[in-house]
């Protein structure tokens, strides 16, 4: 029962913060808006030039965006399942589980980002098709394999945490294995899981600006394409402080949702 | 010495399979070198990193609203904005802006260089995670202690230095050990602004010897151990540390 109310609260918190993100999603799209006015010669002052390069940027903006929504989801998808390995009763199959998790959490995200690059073939022939693999995608699949490792570590975290009663409760009901795990831990385990879930999601986010190192055109190479294209010293802090503050204002609320998840939860645990 | 050098160039011509730095001396030196590099800045980043979230915790606490205020602004704006950003905006906005020195050569260098700035960065950004996690620690202290300190006449800065402190820092350890292995993880991006570090020797040598898959398989060995060095250390502080009988 308890699961239901849960989800109940969880609805009630998604939609009381949406008028919040839909706020700063304003925000951040309004150089879009009004990029293409003002977009004209080049303008001399500071703020003319940073309305100037502001579209192109925040293209490489959104491009960060998309690859820290796809990598989170490969990330999580893959990461459940190896979180439920690490909490499989199968022995051999809980140490290779582990092996892998731990190899990818303590590997260097740059690092990992690299292998993929250089590792992962430019196009795949499935079925008699070939499917092109942009940098893009394959700097994604870079980025989820850490996430992957995360979330697996969130999972069997959370797994851990439910008190083992619960099981020895389902086994009196006589539930299955696997009805066990859908209607009575999984459910409970999801509660725990969002807040730091929802951390990793921000450090993936803030951490998308590596694809640039390895020669993606996101926001950062765009910056670094601008400023060596009008060349003025006097723009680099500007330009900076203007992507450091887009970031910002994306991931400061959801390290805000999270600790007020965090709260909420503790009350409940 | 000389017949692991022979077995691996034996490998390299037989099966292609070329680890180079374990046969061509200056490869190797370079991989080590890189490997020092990458000990000294998580060393340095690591000690200012305590230092500065000590300091920042301890100010937190301060009696004036602007003090608190400025170590929050601190904290929240190296949270939630991107480390390699942070990097590129002060090595090149604000390295980039600083007057150029005369070198004892004669040539124009700059002040800080980009070992100096990379550790200055990690430190903010590892530091303003250490806040919180010592701010956590030091809200988690029993207030029954600080009354008791008090009753015996403690001066405030005493308190914090013999009372506080040490039971603030064994709190927060294990999540120190967390922070710190990140910060670790986090060096490999001072090879964005071209530190010789890890990382950085590491491409140098696959972009001269095409050996990308075994000289990436190398570092990533040599990160996951110096990771496992860290925690096992850490392991050992918390151990040391730990007061019997006493569990916060």
């Amino acid at each position: 029962m308890t699961h239901i109310a849960s989800s109940a609260r969880m609805t009630r918190i998604a939609s009381s913060v949406t008028p919040l993100r839909t706020g700063v999603l304003f925000l951040l799209a309004a150089p879009l808006l009004i990029g293409p006015a003002a977009a004209g010669p080049a303008s001399s002052s500071i703020l003319g030039a940073l309305v100037q390069w502001s579209p192109l940027i925040f293209r490489g903006f959104l491009l960060n965006l998309l690859v820290s929504v796809l990598a989170m989801s490969i990330g999580t998808a893959l990461g459940i399942g190896l979180g439920l390995m690490l909490s499989s009763p199968v022995a051999p199959l809980r140490r290779a589980a582990w092996l892998v998790t731990q190899f990818f959490r303590n590997a260097p995200w740059l690092a990992l980002l690299f292998y993929c690059m250089f590792l992962l073939p430019f196009e795949i022939h499935v079925f008699g098709l070939t499917v092109p693999l942009p940098d893009w995608l394959k700097a994604t699949v870079g980025l989820a394999l850490p996430v992957m490792a995360n979330v697996a570590e969130i999972v069997r975290g959370a797994v851990q945490s439910i008190d083992y009663g619960q099981w020895e409760a389902a086994k009196s009901l006589s539930l299955t294995r696997g009805q066990t795990w859908r209607l009575v831990i999984l459910p409970q385990c999801v509660k725990r899981m969002l807040p730091p879930w929802m951390s990793l999601y921000a450090v993936l986010t803030m951490a998308t600006p590596l694809i640039s190192v390895v020669g993606v055109q996101d926001a950062m190479a765009m910056v670094r394409a601008a400023l060596s294209a009008d060349g003025r010293p006097e723009l680099l802090i500007p330009i900076y402080v203007m992507l450091l503050g887009w970031f910002f204002l994306y991931c400061y609320p959801i390290a805000r949702w999270t600790q007020a998840l965090e709260r909420r939860y503790a009350v409940h645990a | 010495m000389d017949a692991v050098a022979d077995w691996f160039r034996w490998l390299s011509q037989a099966h292609g399979i070329n680890f180079s730095l374990f046969y061509d001396s200056y490869d190797g030196w370079r991989f080590v070198e890189g490997l020092r590099t990458t000990i000294a800045l998580s060393a340095v980043a690591i000690l200012a990193s305590i230092v500065l979230g000590v300091a920042g915790a301890w100010l937190q606490r301060s009696p004036r609203a602007a003090v608190r205020r400025g170590v929050a602004a601190y904290v929240q704006f190296f949270r939630n904005t991107p480390p390699l950003v942070q990097l590129y905006f002060f090595y090149f906005a604000i390295g980039g802006l600083l007057p150029r020195v005369a070198d004892a050569h004669g040539t124009a260098e700059p002040p800080i260089g980009s070992f100096a700035w990379a550790a200055i960065t990690l430190s903010l950004f590892a530091g303003a995670i250490n806040v919180e996690i010592f701010r956590a620690g030091l809200e988690a202290v029993p207030r029954t202690m600080i009354e008791g300190a008090k009753a015996l006449g403690l001066s405030p800065f005493a308190i914090f230095r013999h009372v506080i402190l040490p039971l603030a820092l064994r709190i927060g350890l294990p999540s120190l050990t967390n922070n710190l292995v990140n910060l670790v993880k986090t060096t490999t991006l001072a090879y964005a602004i071209g530190v010789p570090e890890l990382l950085y020797a590491s491409a140098q040598i696959w972009s001269e010897q095409f050996n990308v898959r075994e000289i990436m398989t190398v570092m990533l060995v040599a990160y996951v151990g110096l990771v496992g060095l860290l925690v096992w250390a850490m392991g050992r502080w918390e151990r040391a540390w730990r007061i019997p009988g006493y569990a916060p």
